[in-house]
């Protein structure tokens, strides 16, 4: 997410660290650069405005220019004020004491936001939470369905009532939710336009009805300069508590947020980046900024990890490991885990300095279902001892993978190094008491 | 309602500040030759309409340059140019005709297909939907809605069928029922998923092996509101999907919609349709001059 305008940032700041002395005039160049990046980036052209006007101010003081790094100066203050205009950070939802806590889901036609009902009601259950789902979208056709089949699919409960008003099936789901102890309930609402009277008042009479804790606007993450128009309206009408950023996964530079942001005065709480129900998560700006800066997202990755790999498995391969060395097996179950953590460009985006290096569509996830497929065609022999694969085995295993010997061996000269590597690390490590919970496998 | 009166009460509430504040722009300038003030503000406005860094730096230049007449007629006639210097389409009219309707997701491809289809209809001809989004959940059953409303029969198949299997029956069921549009609603995909596009392209072949030529048009639905992004979503379609125009949705909010004049500027790709709201008869055609006009239009 947000790989666009990352990688145009760090092509700015590169061109910046290069040179020996700062003068007013490359930082106006620089300043000329970073606003274009913003402006295609669909930032709002206001938010440009007063964005490059505070880090000018900021980037031209004799004390800046003066100082021995000025270059990673700059770099400093467009970082402290990307920061700035995304506010304080206020990821997940609020910690109403009400039960059921009520979440509201609002936003245009379109902006994602009963995939988005369905998503936060999984990642809810997942924090041991107990959500019912509401659809008040009487509208759309088979937008109630949907979203009964979404949460069917998830293993969540909908409110079902055989209302068409929408307020009514609001508040019947809030009292089905109190009887039956859910302590969560998440109101889906059908899209409307800020400017259709009709609809805004009938959006505030279900706010009214249920009296939400948490009120979220969904908004696209391609949305252009209208998004502060927009969630501006919703805000002044609905008061808006926090945004969810839907569509990430695309190549949207996803500037609208920062305009919502600081236009509009709404953290961004959720970010959606994938259509996998998983595909969810808080949001966190300064991890973004780091990102967007390609000073990669450390914090992020290991959460992912610890997401996608059991704690227990990690811990009893950890002591196989240690006593038995690395097998071929464990190699495999590593790179199944790290399948689970996404995407694999989304993956390597979070490690620093690797951000914008990687060419979009190039990161190809399919090495590793080769990989995975070639472990899969030998016997459990050579799996434990693959120093048993002599050239007729590596041939046999090649066809049956549908690789080639070339592959093959490839995969069997990485696993070696990995070996030797794990050994060393391992030995270190247990002299220091800590314990390695995994290694990524190295890629051609 | 005319067309272009339904057109311009759809971009009345898009258009009221932006033209103000042009007319603001052209006061202070007058005619003759616009000050670098008037210009950087009037590629603000365009920025603002998202039209695009790119595109608005070209036609402020273009106006920059020559200084005759007044100045909005001269912003008018530029962007009236850049979308009149797309190429039409070819008459020719196979039958069945497929017509594949595809985009990102929740741009409005599904009302889009209703709203065609019912048009078709009310122009004699007889169309027939093909449901081919079979992976968004109760999809086959948003279309079913619409193509009831619009009367117009529907190929369906159960959920995670294969949509070029959809699209081959629903093809061949046309030939057989005498049916001379085909309306394929696909699933939304984001560009950037090799895979999905991979399977619209499937989703080509195998409509060209149901009827010579198929798909004979592709249209991209474009949500009005979207950014610079919507270049990058009509380029990929394009490459991929073989897009041969836009259908411009959601007209009726204060978007402009102003991607669409980079997209025609820089890839080619015209506007055929606009959507203006969520009732059946809310599709019109496109037309550049009601487009700008309505844009500018200096009652409001």
């Amino acid at each position: 997410m947000f790989q666009a305008l990352g990688s145009r940032l760090q092509d700015v700041f590169g061109s910046l660290r290069r040179e020996v002395r700062l003068t007013p005039e490359t930082v106006e160049r620089t300043l000329r650069e970073i606003r274009l990046a913003l402006l295609e980036a669909d930032v709002n052209f206001k938010v440009v405005k007063a964005f490059i006007d505070r880090v000018r101010d900021r980037a031209t003081e004799r004390a800046v220019l003066d100082s021995l790094t000025p270059s990673q100066q700059v770099v400093a203050i467009v970082r402290d004020e990307l920061l700035q205009l995304f506010g304080e950070s206020r990821a997940g939802l609020s910690a109403a004491a009400d039960r059921p806590q009520v979440v509201l889901l609002v936003g245009l036609q379109g902006s994602g936001k009963t995939t988005t009902t369905a998503k936060l009601g999984r990642w809810l259950s997942g924090q041991g939470r107990h959500p019912l789902l509401v659809s008040t979208d009487v509208r759309r056709p088979a937008a109630i369905e949907q979203l009964a089949v979404l949460a069917r699919d998830a293993g969540l409960r909908i409110h079902e009532g055989d209302s068409g008003d929408p307020v009514r099936r609001a508040a019947a789901a809030v009292s089905e939710a109190r009887q039956l102890g859910f302590d969560v309930l998440l109101v889906d609402t059908a899209g409307r336009l800020h400017l259709d009277e009709e609809m805004m008042r009938e959006i505030v009479a279900i706010r009214d009805a249920v009296k939400p804790s948490d009120l979220l606007f969904v908004a696209d993450a391609m949305t252009g300069q209208d998004a502060v128009r927009s969630a501006g309206e919703f805000n002044h009408r609905l008061g808006v508590t926090g945004v969810v950023l839907t569509k990430l996964d695309g190549d949207a530079r996803g500037g609208a947020a920062l305009s919502v942001v600081s236009v509009v005065g709404v953290p961004v709480t959720f970010a959606a980046t994938g259509e996998r129900m998983e595909d969810l998560e808080p949001f966190r700006p300064d991890r973004l900024v780091s990102r967007l800066l390609g000073m990669g997202d450390v914090l992020s990755l290991v959460e992912r990890a610890e997401q996608a790999i059991a704690q227990d498995d990690a811990a009893s391969m950890a002591t196989r490991i240690r006593s038995n060395g690395l097998t071929l097996d464990d190699l495999k179950q590593q790179m199944r885990a790290v399948g689970r953590m996404g995407p694999l460009n989304q993956v390597l985006g979070m490690i620093p300095g690797l951000g914008s290096r990687i060419p979009e569509g190039e990161v190809d996830a399919s090495v590793m279902t080769r990989m995975v497929a070639i472990i899969d065609s030998m016997t459990a022999q050579e799996r434990r001892t693959p120093a048993v694969m002599n050239g007729s085995r590596r041939r046999r295993v090649a066809r049956g993978s549908g690789t080639t010997v070339q592959d093959v061996n490839r995969l069997l000269r990485q696993f070696a190094e990995m070996r030797k590597m794990l050994k060393t690390v391992g030995g270190r490590s247990r002299r220091k008491g800590k314990r390695r919970r995994m290694a990524l496998p190295t890629m051609q | 309602m005319s067309i272009v009166g339904r057109l311009r009460d759809g971009l009345r509430r898009t258009a009221r500040r932006w033209t103000s504040r042009l007319e603001r722009l052209s006061g202070t300038s007058g005619s003759g030759d616009p000050s670098a003030e008037t210009l950087e503000a009037l590629e603000e406005l365009l920025i603002e309409a998202d039209v695009g860094v790119l595109t608005a730096g070209r036609i402020v230049a273009r106006v920059g340059e020559d200084g005759a007449g007044d100045l909005r007629d001269r912003v008018k006639t530029e962007i009236r140019g850049v979308l009149a210097g797309v190429a039409a389409l070819p008459v020719e009219v196979p039958s069945p005709r497929v017509v594949l309707v595809v985009g990102v997701n929740g741009t409005g491809k599904t009302t889009t297909v209703g709203k065609l289809a019912h048009r078709c209809r009310l122009d004699g001809r007889t169309p027939l939907i093909c449901a081919a989004d079979t992976f968004r959940a109760a999809a086959v059953e948003q279309i079913a809605v619409w193509a009831e409303r619009a009367s117009v029969d529907i190929v369906r198949a159960a959920d995670g069928a294969d949509p070029a299997a959809v699209v081959f029956d629903a093809i061949s069921a046309a030939r057989a029922r005498g049916r001379d549009v085909v309306f394929v609603d696909t699933a939304g995909r984001l560009h950037t998923r090799a895979d999905l596009m991979g399977e619209l392209g499937k989703i080509r072949r195998v409509a060209g092996r149901a009827a010579a030529g198929a798909p004979h048009e592709v249209l991209l639905v474009v949500d009005a509101s979207v950014g610079q992004n919507g270049i990058s979503q009509a380029r990929r379609f394009l490459e991929t999907a073989g897009v041969t125009g836009i259908v411009l949705t959601k007209l009726d909010g204060t978007a402009k919609g102003g991607v669409a004049v980079a997209i025609a500027g820089e890839l080619g790709v015209p506007i055929r349709y606009v959507g203006v709201g969520e009732g059946i008869d809310d599709l019109l055609p496109f037309s550049a001059g009601d487009y700008v006009d309505a844009l500018f239009e200096k009652a409001w």
